[in-house]
């Protein structure tokens, strides 16, 4: 968090992003943002934050150079920035963390979060749990039926889940469902929002807390190699790991940054997630975006193998980065996703997230068209244990 | 003075509160809506609110979102709901306001919607995800083509942002009685009250007030009304009634009208 943001400019990143929220929760986004602002300038609170992300989170996490994939690839050296080796084995745990203590600061004992997966409610029921707080996760039941285990573990560390039986029963109205709560209890409860998205200040407090994965990784980088990357890779579904990847690097020209979202069956199918690349601009979850939409502005419905890409909207600093063209959104598929998930465990023995999986798709294929001498650096937003079940299905395969 | 101005001023002189009535447009058919337009309006309804529907409103508790679904099941398109709406004007004086989250208009495009209003006289809109902050473009939109801007303001709304949400409103203040979603309450809270008797000393003399968010009794609205509001606003009760009789038609508006006619009767004597 050292750097100065030049974004967002009054809650907006260009015309992207602000505050499109019902008048009752305004008092409750400017009270966050007036803590936010003199929080991260708070010796005591930068201290108890360090102090979480290395002795709990176990940060920093390593850089690690993939070098049976790279050979066998045969272009560019790819490295991995291994998010899955952090507390929960994901990145959540770094926004999770540093807005408890955000909650906690401002004395809002009750938490409430939503879901798709269960990893952002996991990582909040963890960092609740640390640091005493009550946690509440809504889960959209379609995802509780998908995600058994995730609502166990969330109920092991303490969590209330609340099943979301409204709308399309997944993420998009498990976050209609925290809003709901949210205008209820705004007094006594703190929204942890797990992605970039959602109203200002949201998109620009978790892109700061996951901006420690692009920092660690820029000094690593540069012990390693001398230089700087070539290319960095995340996968995009609300797009915080990638924000978190590439904000750091955001005045370094010459490293240029790939966005990867989830193209599910096929992008022509419409059976996708691809919001950048084939939505439209709206206004949903507080913000002006690219949207998955009907041609009058109903919120359409997205599918992805990856619960944690299965999201209408992205993050506005991401909508941003593509009108400006400081980054490049591609996507890739199940089948290219499910693939890259089988390489990289093969190769390498690290069985990444479905989510990075299509990050790793994409990185496979652009290192092949780099020179031996270039880098990539893909962020291994999470490991892949809890979609063993799910790619199994996929492959035709029992597990026994 | 506007349309919906004047009929807050006519019913003032006449001592009475202004029942203000809303449905989700296309629940259960876009073709039904007209007749409870209908129903609504011979039961004593001041100013019809008719809503837009939206695949996710956040601001709306289970009944107006299953209102909502089962509107965009039916087909209904926010141009259809306008289209609509000059139907119900061309047969009624009854001012007609539009409610609606803020991406269907986003998506026509402010100019095109606001001229379509304009077109079809209607006279106002209620948006409740955009605060004022976001509502530069909207409100000047709504200025040049002549349509009531109707904003809202909340128990938390602090003192300096309620003035500058007045300046910003026309037509009505829409008062949020309490913190939560719509949908009908069993009880009126104390706290709605004395919230009443805190903004109005603000608003007398610019702009009338109008309460809504749980009230769903002739006795809330009393109550309402005799804390010194010109006008409750009454959504969720009327949309139960809509969700139990969709298979019966003339049950639904005869049960519409009676409980407008409750309401209303309930506010006839501003003390």
């Amino acid at each position: 968090m050292k750097k100065p943001s030049k974004y967002p400019i009054n809650g907006k990143y260009g015309k992207y992003g602000g505050r499109f929220v019902p008048e009752v929760l305004m008092a409750a986004i400017t009270e966050l943002e007036e803590a936010y602002q003199k929080l991260k300038k708070d010796s005591k609170f930068k201290k108890d934050l360090k102090y979480y992300l290395s002795e709990y989170a176990g940060r920093p996490t390593s850089l690690y150079y993939a070098k049976n994939l790279t050979e066998k690839i045969g272009g560019a050296k790819i490295y991995l920035k291994r998010e899955d080796l952090a507390h929960g084995g994901a990145h959540k745990i770094n926004n999770t963390i540093g807005q408890a203590l955000l909650a906690k600061r401002m004395g809002k004992n009750r938490v409430i979060a939503e879901t798709g997966a269960g990893q952002h409610g996991v990582a909040t029921a963890m960092a609740c749990a640390a640091l005493g707080l009550k946690a509440e996760v809504f889960m959209g039941i379609e995802d509780m039926r998908r995600q058994k285990l995730n609502v166990f573990r969330m109920k092991l560390l303490g969590a209330k889940v609340h099943p979301v039986e409204s709308g399309s029963k997944t993420l998009k109205d498990a976050i209609n469902e925290a809003l709901r709560d949210w205008v209820t209890n705004i007094e006594n409860t703190y929204y942890l929002i797990g992605s970039v998205v959602g109203p200002h200040p949201y998109p620009m407090i978790v892109r700061d807390f996951q901006s420690v994965i692009g920092n660690e990784l820029k000094r690593q980088f540069m012990l390693k190699e001398k230089k700087l990357p070539d290319a960095l890779v995340a996968c995009v579904g609300g797009g915080s790991n990638a924000i978190g990847t590439f904000y750091p690097f955001e005045d370094c020209v010459g490293v240029e940054f790939y966005g990867i979202e989830a193209a599910g069956k096929s992008i022509k199918s419409g059976k996708h997630a691809a919001s950048l690349g084939a939505g439209t601009e709206g206004v949903f979850h507080g913000m002006l975006t690219y949207v998955l939409q009907d041609k009058v502005g109903q919120i359409q419905n997205t599918h992805s193998i990856s619960a944690g890409l299965d999201y209408p909207g992205v993050g506005p600093e991401h909508s941003f980065l593509k009108t400006i063209k400081r980054a490049q959104y591609k996507t890739a598929t199940d089948q290219e996703a499910i693939d890259a998930f089988c390489v990289l465990s093969q190769e390498e023995g690290i069985i990444p997230a479905l989510e990075s999986s299509h990050a790793l798709a994409f990185a496979i294929k652009k290192a092949k068209e780099m020179s031996k001498d270039q880098t990539i650096v893909v962020t291994l937003s999470g490991r892949g244990d809890k979609d063993v079940e799910v790619v199994a299905d996929f492959l035709r395969e029992k597990i026994e | 003075m506007s349309k919906i101005e004047k009929v807050f001023a006519t019913l003032k002189a006449k001592k009475e509160g202004a029942l203000i009535g809303y449905v989700t447009v296309g629940d259960p058919k876009p073709e039904i809506t007209p007749l409870i337009a209908d129903a609504l309006i011979e039961g004593g309804v001041d100013i019809l609110e008719l809503g837009i529907p939206f695949s996710d409103p956040i601001a709306d508790g289970p009944t107006i979102q299953a209102a909502s679904l089962r509107a965009i099941k039916s087909g209904t398109t926010p141009k259809q709901v306008l289209k609509i709406a000059s139907e119900i004007r061309k047969k009624h004086e009854t001012p007609i306001v539009i409610l609606t989250y803020y991406n269907p208009i986003f998506k026509m495009g402010l100019k095109n919607f606001f001229s379509l209003l304009n077109k079809n006289e209607i006279d106002g809109v209620v948006v409740p995800d955009l605060p004022i902050e976001e509502s530069y473009h909207y409100r000047e939109t709504a200025k040049n083509y002549c349509v009531d801007t109707i904003f809202l303001a909340t128990p938390s709304t602090s003192e300096q942002r309620l003035l500058k949400i007045i300046q910003y409103s026309s037509g009505f203040l829409y008062l949020v009685s309490q913190f939560g979603v719509t949908g009908t309450r069993e009880t009126l809270q104390d706290s709605t009250v004395r919230l009443i008797k805190k903004i109005l000393p603000k608003t007398t003399g610019y702009i009338p007030l109008a309460v809504g968010f749980g009230i769903s009794k002739p006795e809330h609205a009393k109550l309402i009304i005799q804390s010194g509001s010109e006008g409750v606003i009454v959504g969720s009760a009327f949309v139960k009634i809509v969700e139990k009789h969709q298979e019966d038609m003339d049950m639904m508006l005869d049960n519409i009208r009676e409980f407008a006619f409750e309401l209303k009767d309930a506010i006839k004597t501003r003390s």
